[in-house]
C-alpha cells in the first residue's frame, strides 16, 4: 500500500481553509517542523503565533481567541497537548465549550525515539473523559485533510490525534468526512474489528489473512472515538460472534473502553482488546520494531479474531 | 484629572459593590469575601468609569473586556454586572444555588457579562492575551482588562503569559494585581512568597504603576497611564487589604473563604452602610 504523511496533510489543509476562512489562527509551541503547522506560517505569517514552548499559555490564549471570533488550532506533541495544558484544556475551553482546535501530533508510539516521555498512550483516555470534547483520530493522509475541515465547520473543542508517521493510504478518497459517522472499510460477519490510527491498516491485513482460512471479518474505521454513536456500534456489530478493538494507546480509556462502554449489555459478544498492555512507551530505533514490541501488529489482531472463535 | 464628583461616585460605587457582597454571603454560607472586599475598589473604577460595556448587548464587538483571573472574587464581579443591569438582582439571593445562573466561579455561558470561565489560578492573563491579540487582529480598539491576585502569581503560567504578553506588545491590556497580601492560609511572605512583584513584571518587560488600591484617585489615574502606554503592556501592582472595609475580616485569613455569623453579618453591614463623603 502507499503511504502519505499525516501531519504534512494535517499542514497542508491548514493552509488551504485559512486561506478561504481568516478566522483559522495557528498557535504553536516550538514543533513546528514536527507538527507541520510551519506551512501556515509560511503563507499567514500574521495569524501564526509562537507561543514558545509553554503549552499552557497557549491552550488558555487560545481559549482568548476563541472568544475574540477566532478558531485557534493549537499544536504539541499529542503527549503534551493532553498532558501538560490538560487543566487549561478543561477549565479554559472545554467547560465553556470554546471553539478551540487542539492537534495531538506525534501521537502514540510514533514518536519513536524519544521514548516514553514523548509518546503518548493515554491522550484518547484524557480527552474523551472531558465532556464538550470531540476526538478524531485520523487514519491516513486523506482523511487528515477531509476532518481539518470538519473540524473547522465543527463548532466546539475538537482534539485530533495525528501520527509522526507516514501511514498506507486506506480511506476513501472522496466525500467530505463526517464526525461521529463510523466507517466501514472491510465488510464482513463473523467479526467487528473497530479500529483507529494506524490500526486500521493492520486490521485490514489481518482480515485479509484469514479470509483465506474462511472466517469473515468486518474492520470499521473509529476515527471519530468521541462522541460515539450507540445506534451505529450496535448495527455494526449486528450478526457478529465477537468485537476486537485495535488501538495504538492503552487499552484503559480509548477506543476499546469506549466500544465496550457501548456495548456493556450485548451478553453474546465478547470483546478483545488490542493495544498498549497499561505501560509506558520506550525507545526504539524503529517504528514497526516498537509497534511489534507491544503487540500493534496484524499477527496480534488476528490472534485475538481466532480466541473468540475458538471460546 | 478625575474630578471631586468622580471619585466620590466611584467610591459609593465601591460601597455599594463591598454591601452586595455581604448580602450575597448572607449568615453562616462560606464565600470570598476577603478578595472580593480587596478589588472592590477597583472593580467599581473599570466597570462605572472606565471600561465601555452595553449591558443590553452584553456580546458587543467593541466592548472592553473584564477577566477576574482570581476568579473565587466573582461575587463582587456579581454585584456590579447586577447593578449595571445585566441580569436581574434577585439573581443575587440565589448565588451558587443549584440552578442559578451565579456560580461559584465566573461562568461565561451562564452569567451574562461574564467573558470567560476562570477560577483555575493562573490562566486569566493567557486568555486576556488571546482576546488581545484577537481584537488587534480584526482591529478593534477595546481593551482587555485582568484582575490577578497576588497569591495566584505562584502559578507559573501567570510568567508564561506574562512573556508573552511582552513578546506581542499587547498594549491593549492591562493587568492588576490585587495585591492583598493574604493566600488561603495565611500571609504570602510567610507562606509562599510572590514578592517582590515589581522587578518581577519589570523584568519581564511590563510598565509596572504601583498604587494604593483603594485609593480612588489612584486606581483612575493609574487606569489612564496605562492608557497612555503604547508598545508594551500595563500592570497596575495595586497594594489592598483582604477583607477591606469590613472591621473583622480585614487582614483575615479566616475570610479567604469562610462564613460570617449572624452578629458578624450586622456588624459588617451596619460598617458598609454609612455612605461615603459626597455620596450619590
Amino acid at each position: 500500500m502507499a503511504t502519505r504523511s499525516l501531519r504534512v496533510a494535517y499542514g497542508q489543509a491548514l493552509v488551504e481553509l485559512g486561506k478561504e476562512d481568516e478566522r483559522i489562527v495557528v498557535l504553536e509551541a516550538d514543533l513546528g517542523k514536527s507538527t507541520m503547522s510551519i506551512l501556515f506560517q509560511e503563507q499567514y505569517p500574521e495569524r501564526y503565533f509562537e507561543m514558545g514552548i509553554a503549552e499552557q499559555n497557549m491552550a488558555a490564549t487560545a481559549a482568548g481567541l476563541s472568544l475574540a471570533d477566532k478558531i485557534p488550532f493549537i499544536n504539541s506533541f499529542a503527549v503534551f497537548a493532553s498532558g501538560r495544558a490538560y487543566d487549561q484544556v478543561r477549565q479554559s475551553i472545554a467547560i465553556p465549550g470554546l471553539n478551540v482546535k487542539i492537534c495531538g501530533s506525534s501521537a502514540g508510539l510514533s514518536d519513536f525515539g524519544d521514548g516514553s516521555t514523548h509518546q503518548a498512550i493515554e491522550d484518547m483516555a484524557i480527552m474523551r473523559a472531558i465532556p464538550n470534547m470531540t476526538v478524531l483520530v485520523p487514519a491516513d493522509a486523506v482523511e487528515t485533510r477531509k476532518m481539518v475541515k470538519a473540524m473547522v465547520e465543527w463548532n466546539g473543542p475538537v482534539y485530533i490525534r495525528i501520527n509522526r508517521n507516514d501511514l498506507p493510504m486506506i480511506t476513501d478518497i472522496e466525500g467530505d468526512y463526517e464526525i461521529g459517522k463510523l466507517q466501514v472499510v472491510r465488510d464482513g460477519s463473523d467479526i467487528a474489528v473497530f479500529a483507529n490510527g494506524v490500526m486500521v491498516s493492520k486490521a485490514l491485513v489481518a482480515a485479509d489473512e484469514l479470509k483465506r482460512d474462511g472466517i469473515s471479518v468486518k474492520v470499521i474505521n473509529a476515527s471519530t472515538v468521541k462522541p460515539l454513536s450507540k445506534d451505529e456500534v450496535l448495527a455494526h456489530v449486528q450478526g457478529c460472534k465477537g468485537v476486537v478493538t485495535a488501538e495504538e494507546h492503552s487499552i484503559i480509556g480509548g477506543l476499546g473502553s469506549a466500544i465496550a462502554e457501548v456495548l456493556r449489555r450485548e451478553r453474546n459478544l465478547p470483546i478483545e482488546f488490542v493495544g498498549v498492555q497499561d505501560s509506558f512507551g520506550t525507545s526504539a530505533l524503529s517504528y514497526d520494531e516498537l509497534l511489534e514490541h507491544y503487540g500493534l501488529t496484524a499477527e496480534a489482531i488476528r490472534d485475538a479474531i481466532t480466541l473468540l472463535l475458538e471460546s | 484629572m478625575a474630578t471631586e464628583e468622580l471619585i466620590n461616585h466611584l467610591e459609593e460605587k465601591a460601597r455599594q459593590l463591598r454591601l452586595s457582597v455581604v448580602e450575597m454571603m448572607g449568615i453562616g454560607k462560606v464565600g470570598h469575601l476577603g478578595g472580593s472586599c480587596s478589588c472592590a475598589d477597583i472593580v467599581a473604577a473599570l466597570y462605572y468609569h472606565r471600561m465601555k460595556v452595553d449591558p443590553q448587548n452584553p456580546k458587543k464587538a467593541d466592548r472592553d473586556r473584564f477577566l477576574l483571573s482570581k476568579g473565587h472574587a466573582a461575587l463582587v464581579q456579581y454585584a456590579a454586572l447586577a447593578d449595571l443591569g445585566f441580569f436581574p438582582k434577585e439573581e443575587l439571593q440565589r448565588v451558587k444555588a443549584l440552578g442559578g445562573m451565579l456560580q461559584g466561579h465566573p461562568d461565561m455561558i451562564k452569567t451574562p457579562g461574564v467573558e470567560a470561565n476562570t477560577g483555575s489560578l493562573g490562566q486569566g492573563l493567557s486568555i486576556a492575551n488571546g482576546m488581545a491579540l484577537g481584537l488587534r487582529l480584526d482591529g478593534i480598539e477595546s481593551k482587555v482588562f485582568v484582575i490577578i491576585g497576588d497569591g495566584e502569581l505562584a502559578e507559573g503560567q501567570i510568567w508564561e503569559a506574562a512573556m508573552a504578553s511582552v513578546n506581542f506588545g499587547l498594549d491593549n491590556l492591562v493587568a492588576i494585581v490585587d495585591q492583598n497580601g493574604l493566600q488561603a492560609t495565611g500571609p504570602i511572605i510567610e507562606r509562599f512568597n510572590t514578592n517582590p512583584l515589581t522587578p518581577k513584571w519589570a523584568g519581564f518587560g511590563w510598565h509596572v504603576i504601583e498604587i494604593d488600591g483603594h485609593s480612588m484617585r489612584e486606581i483612575v489615574a493609574a487606569l489612564e497611564e496605562a492608557d497612555a502606554t503604547r508598545g508594551k503592556p500595563t500592570v497596575i501592582i495595586a497594594k489592598t487589604v483582604k477583607g477591606k472595609g469590613i472591621s473583622f475580616a480585614e487582614n483575615n485569613a479566616a475570610f479567604h473563604n469562610g462564613a460570617m455569623t449572624a452578629e458578624q453579618y450586622e456588624l459588617a453591614k451596619r460598617e458598609l452602610s454609612i455612605v461615603a463623603r459626597g455620596g450619590c
